[in-house]
């Protein structure tokens, strides 16, 4: 099923046969703290005209253009969370790689918690429904009694 | 004429199946022995006219018969021979020929081996795995023929990408496949068990070998792609996420969810209603995977309704194979009667704790895949769900499942003791933490989620040492005592520690690559040095040369430790002619298990090269684990009890033992 992958390797690599790779060394900050963040931001970007991957990862001239966008925003002062407001406003949400939680996304993110809370509750009554022979293997102090005294009947 | 006998085996491979897919079954019903051995029959000859198909389109490719389209739009008279070979599947038609190979392969191996099972049994497997092969061939002969003929041949073939021309692909996907359409016999046997309305510890025990060589080709095959992706596309990602591979890790989690729970149903017969529904949720996974991958519906929802002959074949297949067998589930499952009772806290509920998480990971990760896809279609906007969420779901999702595991082997049947098992893993949490504090202080402030991952991944594995120490009482009993049960104990046990240890080898390897890992990138001219932990590369300069099918431009990199030369690295770049595409070659230096990478990038007009440089530290252990984690299915595997067609003990037991 890699074939999948390479084939939409094979539109990107196509369409943008240069094979630089990702972040070109004249894109690179001075502060290192700014390109670290950079980075950070570029991972959680989308390149929008190749398939699956991040700005940070892609070569095509979008994805350079946006890392370059990333830096003079960052450059200019920005937080993490303005540049990826700029850029949402400029590409909509497909730029973003890490959904937003909204309503439209609250079954996304809900995923692994509902299923494993369902789960959970499902093996429990499940178990709960088959348990009661494992159940009756402890008997109240009230039962002891009784049987005791039946035991002492028959003796 | 060649390619005209490939097209008329095909053709007779889909009568066969139809005739598998009928004639066994109703002898099942009617309890006709002649019309079951018709399965055993077919199921051979349908595998020898496959074969005979598969056959014809290689030769086509390795004598470059361009008069057929696929040869045409996939290879070239100049390419290596091994490529055109593997060409054959690197292409939609070829790798749906392979698709339908390996399943009619996988019923031939059930019929020459499965003299063992209950004949009606056999007979319904093998008419349900025609049914599978029976759509599929239908699928390609109308949709997808290999064997279409253009008009007019031209003169040279268009070359296969370039990016497919590498070992990595020739042997990538039918690993790959062996491990989906493997889980067809499991599913297989899911439905037969669901017609029959019969199942039991000996069902578990028949399948379990079969999904355990599935799961065994699946492993490889992730770990070959993944490495393959890693040195092949230049900038040593390993894992991206991409719907693709997410195709491939949800059968491979459903699988493992199923083994585990087999063993439930092997040992103590309970867990059957749920082991029947992971048999039919891997493979329906896996086809799933066949149509995420085959329809082009990834690319856009548009790109499918454009196109959607293929997609909506395999589309129906989907509906009619995932649907019909669910509803069948509704329907049969209720009947089926349960069996052993057992307490949460106990081995069956450890690896019921495991199926939970398994399951929630792999419905998780189906979400994410398909979630962009609905919402395009519901609400027509695009959004994506990328690495950064699969990370972190996922990622969480994992820690209970890790720290879970070494308790699990150690935990007794029906009725656990989690306080002693707590007590003997002492020594294992003891490791992690030496080892989580010792990764902290080593790597001095650096992400805080390191150490606690390397304290976890030491967990895992000091577990799984823990399991084979406390069951040859190592340190207990004389060490000759030890040895003698260690060579005593079941290989599947055996098996169990291997592969669980090589989970936590694995999560080694992906904590140093992915947090600890280091990058330079910059421009650098003959002379210069770029330098990366404690080596110091210096490109000594640049060389063209001529491959068969391509130009390249050869960068040589002296490669000096702490000022020694330790060694030379030559990445490359290369150039496709016949596609116009350029390729870069990575150079890879492998140091105990860490690796240094190398890609270049363009030359500037000053003469600069870009290359990009790594350091990986621990990132071989990735495949390492996962090789380790197969080497354990593959004991597992050998053990007797499982051994297909070896119902009864090789050793004959002693009457009595001598004076006990």
């Amino acid at each position: 099923m890699r074939a999948g992958l390479l084939l939409a390797l094979v539109v990107a690599a196509a369409a943008y046969a240069a094979p630089a790779r990702a972040v070109l060394p004249d894109e690179v900050l001075p502060d290192p703290r700014l390109e670290a963040r950079a980075r950070a931001l570029s991972r959680d970007l989308r390149c929008m005209v190749c398939q699956n991957q991040s700005i940070d990862d892609s070569d095509a001239p979008l994805a350079r253009d946006l890392r370059i966008l990333v830096r003079e925003r960052l450059k200019a002062g920005d937080g993490d969370r303005q540049v990826l407001d700029f850029l949402t406003a400029r590409y909509g949400d497909f730029v973003l790689l890490r959904p937003r939680l909204s309503w439209r996304t609250a079954a996304l993110w809900g995923t692994p918690a509902a299923v494993l809370i369902l789960g959970a509750f499902g093996l429990v009554v499940v178990l709960r429904r088959r348990a009661p022979a494992a159940q009756t293997a402890a008997l109240s102090a009230a039962e002891q009694q009784r049987v005791d005294d039946l035991l002492r009947q028959d003796g | 004429m060649i390619a005209e006998l490939g097209h008329y085996a095909l053709v007779l491979a889909l009568a066969l199946a139809l005739v598998q897919g009928s004639v066994p079954i109703w002898g099942a019903r009617t309890g006709d022995p002649g019309l079951m051995a018709v399965g055993t029959s077919t199921a051979l000859a349908q595998f020898g006219f496959v074969a005979a198909s598969f056959a014809a389109l290689t030769w086509c490719h390795v004598v470059s018969d361009f008069s057929l389209a696929t040869v045409f739009e996939n290879s070239h008279s100049a390419k290596p021979l091994v490529y055109k070979i593997s060409g054959v599947w690197g292409n939609h038609e070829g790798s749906m020929l392979l698709w339908v190979l390996i399943l009619a392969l996988f019923g031939a191996l059930v019929a020459a081996f499965g003299a063992n099972l209950p004949p009606t049994l056999k007979a319904t497997v093998l008419a349900v795995q025609a049914w599978i092969a029976a759509t599929f061939h239908l699928f390609i002969l109308v949709t997808s023929n290999p064997f279409a003929r253009l008009a007019q041949a031209p003169f040279e073939g268009r070359d296969l990408n370039p990016i497919l021309q590498d070992m990595g692909l020739a042997i990538h996907p039918p690993l790959l496949y062996l491990g989906y359409v493997g889980f067809s016999i499991a599913f297989s046997f899911a439905i037969a068990a669901l017609i029959e309305g019969r199942i039991d510890a000996a069902w578990a025990r028949w399948v379990r070998p079969w999904a355990l060589v599935a799961w065994m080709f699946l492993t490889l095959g992730i770990a070959m792609g993944s490495y393959w992706a890693y040195y092949t596309l230049g900038w040593g990602g390993w894992w991206f996420w991409d719907p693709v591979e997410n195709a491939s890790i949800m059968p491979w989690l459903a699988g493992t969810a199923l083994l585990h729970s087999a063993v439930v149903m092997e040992k103590r017969d309970a867990l059957k209603v749920w082991t029947v529904l992971l048999a039919i949720l891997a493979f329906s996974l896996s086809l799933l995977g066949t149509f995420l991958v085959r329809s082009g519906v990834l690319v856009s929802v548009h790109t499918f309704a454009n196109d959607p002959a293929r997609g909506v074949f395999i589309l129906a297949i989907l509906i009619l194979f995932i649907g019909g067998s669910l509803a069948l589930y509704a329907w049969r499952a209720p009947a089926l009667r349960q069996g052993g009772l057992f307490a949460p806290i106990s081995r069956e509920g450890a690896l019921l704790f495991n199926n939970l998480f398994l399951t929630t990971i792999c419905a998780t990760i189906f979400v994410g895949t398909l979630y962009p896809l609905a919402f395009e279609a519901v609400t027509g906007n695009k959004i994506s769900v990328g690495p950064p969420f699969f990370n972190l779901t996922v990622g969480l999702l994992v820690i209970p499942l890790l720290l879970a595991m070494p308790f699990g082997p150690l935990l007794a049947w029906k009725r656990g003791d989690l306080y002693g098992v707590a007590q003997r893993l002492i020594a294992a949490l003891a490791v992690a933490i030496v080892g989580m504090a010792a990764a902290g202080a080593a790597a001095g402030g650096g992400p805080v989620l390191a150490p606690f991952a390397i304290g976890l991944a030491l967990f895992v594995m000091a577990g799984a040492v823990t399991d084979v120490v406390e069951r040859t009482g190592l340190f207990r009993v004389p060490f000759a005592a030890a040895f003698g049960r260690a060579a005593g104990l079941p290989r599947s046990a055996w098996g169990t520690a291997i592969a669980h240890f090589g989970v936590g080898v694995a999560l080694l390897g992906i904590v140093g690559e992915t947090q600890w890992g280091t990058e330079r990138i910059a421009a650098v001219k003959p002379g210069e040095t770029i330098s990366v932990r404690h080596y110091d590369l210096t490109l000594d300069g640049l060389t063209p040369r001529r491959g068969p099918n391509y130009q390249e431009l050869i960068a040589r990199f002296t490669v000096r430790r702490n000022g020694e030369v330790i060694g030379v690295m030559e990445p490359s770049k290369r150039t496709f002619p016949v596609r116009e595409m350029t390729k870069s070659e990575a150079a890879l230096m492998t140091r105990g298990t860490s690796q240094l990478y190398l890609s270049l990038g363009d030359t500037d007009a000053a003469g600069a090269i870009t290359v990009r440089l790594y350091h990986k530290p621990l990132v071989l252990l990735i495949w390492v684990g996962a090789l380790v984690m197969m080497a354990g299915g593959g004991l597992s595997l050998s053990d007797r009890r499982l051994r297909v067609g070896a119902p009864r003990p090789a050793r004959p037991k002693p009457a009595l033992p001598a004076a006990a």
